[in-house]
């Protein structure tokens, strides 16, 4: 008798993102990130002055012509105390979500690059969690500089603000995963308008530049819901010390939304990857 | 038939279907361990896709696949670990290094720095890279590239290397440098299992091989053999001015040797004793274009078994 059994195709996501997560495989692909901006470090940096400028611009700038805002419990703070924690959520987005859609396209589709790492022990769920992992240390590292640009500046109100990075991080990961599991469906460059479609809005209203309060009532109720809001009214509240137990349910809405992102990833590079 | 447990791959009616398309059509093969293996086949005929099966990067369909004596479908990354893997279009980090394409993928496998920086200079050397060790991948030229691929692929120390078409696109030079570098592969005891359609590459390389067309394998054998077995020691090429004068002369041709095969451009004639098959077709009255007597290779056995060429 032969040693033989039939094979049969595999595609079993559910537990392969735990299996990764639990050999530290993922790492060397946040390994490989490191390798490439050693070299082009200018291009991280590059992503750091953005949200700053417009730190400058809008909070210090926009906030001398607008008075002073609600942010309740009776309370009124400058206006660019106010915007500075939405941009450091906005900041946090940002940073992962041209990584997480755009690089990431071209790495699966042009450059082959996970073609090669595929022909390795390592497996598609150590792509999407190492992808993801990586997007989390830039976001991490733009959260600190902004965080401590808001010190100097003199916009941080409370010791809870040290809580804003691991909340950027949190950022971060929501629109990672899903920035790559929605990538997996884009067919060309031209789809990447819808990006832009998705992120601008979210950029514009998600009680980012003024309070929700001064939303009509029914764009309000849409607003929170939207992801960003999440992260903006997460950061808002750390930054002004203003902490309660609501916070949990936006932290617990951004971490889910980036699970299921990467499980999604998962499945949609099996199927793509793994011809 | 009982399976000797020190085959390296080992295939049973081994199935690839991409939709409704059957790229790989139940084919049966075994691979030692030292040998050189390979696949010659035309376009299409399903070599890269049963490399990728063999290299666990693609699932199999259906049949039965044990490479290392293990099960791709449940054992990938432990056989994917003793493997070196050279995919038919280069996979180079571009965003990297010369050197660093090695480091990195060093790490992919779990090695660590020192393990890696030792074995890099290696491999730079090797494959003749160390001047060019610190610049990007993209300038480097079609061999370099071919021979950071294989560098790269060694980085693990693997049993085993599968090469799918390693030298297509290169200039003869580049070719024979690779040549050279796999032959001393082979003599180092790696098990090399290649892939080409160019029948000088599995004449040099493999001490045994396939045919395959069309999803199938059409032979197998030693390149000696499949020669001694499906084509003469001989064969007598016939060029012709025009298709009508090689249609003309078709007729005058019946009997001048073992076995007559016209093509769209010249005639063969298989035959032991080339110089005299020459004389009959003279006697005949054909006179082609051009006459040349050359030896039986693996594209007359290619030819026989399948009745294509192996550029079609
Ligand atoms: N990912 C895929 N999706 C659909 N069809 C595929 C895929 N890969 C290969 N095929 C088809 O399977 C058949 C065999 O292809 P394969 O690449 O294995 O041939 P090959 O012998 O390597 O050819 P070549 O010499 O051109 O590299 C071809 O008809 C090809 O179009
Ligand atoms: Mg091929």
């Amino acid at each position: 008798m032969s040693g033989l059994t039939p094979t049969e195709t595999p595609t079993r996501p559910e537990g392969a993102v735990a299996t990764a997560i639990a050999g530290w495989r993922p790492l060397r692909l946040v390994e490989r990130n490191v390798l490439v901006y050693r070299r082009t470090w200018y291009v991280l940096a590059a992503g750091l002055f953005e949200p700053i400028l417009y730190l400058l611009s809008i909070g210090l700038g926009v906030g001398a012509l607008v008075g002073p805002v609600a942010v309740g419990g009776g309370r009124e703070v400058p206006y660019e105390v106010f915007v500075a924690p939405g941009m450091l959520a906005v900041s946090a987005m940002n940073g992962v979500v041209f990584d997480t859609t755009f690089n990431f396209f071209v790495k699966y589709k042009y450059s082959k690059t996970f073609d090669a790492v595929l022909a390795t022990p390592l497996e598609v769920a150590d792509v999407a969690v190492g992808e993801s992992a990586w997007a989390l240390v830039r976001s991490g590292a733009y959260a600190t500089a902004f965080l401590l640009t808001m010190v100097a500046l003199g916009l941080v109100q409370s010791w809870w603000a040290v809580l804003a990075v691991p909340a950027a991080v949190l950022i971060g990961f929501a629109f990672a995963g899903t920035g790559i599991a929605a990538t997996t469906w884009m067919r060309s460059f031209v789809d990447f308008d819808y990006v832009m479609l998705v992120v601008v809005p979210l950029f514009l209203f998600s009680a980012t530049f003024f309070p929700l309060g001064r939303y009509p009532q029914a764009l309000g109720w849409a607003v929170r819901v939207t992801p960003l809001y999440q992260g903006v009214a997460l950061e808002r509240a750390l930054v002004l010390g203003d902490v309660g137990w609501g916070l949990l349910l936006h932290a617990g809405y951004l971490a889910a939304m980036g699970t299921a992102g990467v499980w999604v990833a998962t499945r949609r590079l099996a199927i793509l990857l793994r011809r | 038939m009982a399976s000797s447990p020190e085959a390296l791959v080992e295939a049973r009616s081994l199935t690839k279907r991409f939709g409704r398309h059957v790229a790989v059509d139940g084919v049966d093969f075994r691979i030692e361990r030292g040998e050189a293996f390979g696949f010659l086949g035309p376009n299409g005929a399903g070599k890269s896709s049963t490399m990728r099966m063999i290299g666990c990067v693609s699932p199999v369909t259906s049949g039965e696949l044990r490479v290392l004596g293990m099960d791709p479908a449940g054992d990938g990354p432990r056989i994917r670990a003793r493997l070196g893997v050279v995919p038919q279009e280069d996979t180079l980090d571009t965003e990297l290094t010369v050197s660093d394409n090695l480091t990195i993928y060093g790490r992919y496998f779990g090695l660590s720095r020192t393990v890696i920086r030792e074995r890099a200079d290696e491999l730079l050397e090797f494959a003749k890279l160390t001047e060019r060790r610190h610049d990007r991948v993209d300038p480097l030229s079609g061999g370099m590239k071919r021979r950071l691929t294989i560098a790269r692929a060694l980085i693990n120390r693997p049993e085993a290397l599968l090469l799918d078409e390693p030298t297509t696109g290169l200039d003869p030079q580049a070719r024979h440098l690779l040549w050279e570098r796999l032959y001393r592969l082979k003599q180092e005891g790696v098990t090399l299992v290649l892939t080409t359609h160019y029948m000088e590459e599995a004449e040099q390389l493999c001490d045994r091989l396939v045919i395959m067309d069309r999803g199938r394998i059409a032979g197998e054998g030693t390149p000696r053999d499949l020669v001694a077995r499906h084509a003469t020691r001989e064969v007598v090429e016939l060029r012709f001015r025009s298709a009508s004068d090689l249609r003309a002369a078709l007729p005058r041709l019946a009997g001048v040797a073992e076995r007559v095969e016209p093509l769209a451009d010249r005639v063969l004639a298989y035959t032991g004793d080339g110089d005299a098959t020459a004389a009959a077709i003279a006697d005949n009255g054909v006179h082609p274009a051009a006459i040349l007597v050359r030896r039986g290779t693996l594209e007359d056995v290619f030819l026989v078994l399948t009745g294509r060429t192996l550029e079609d």
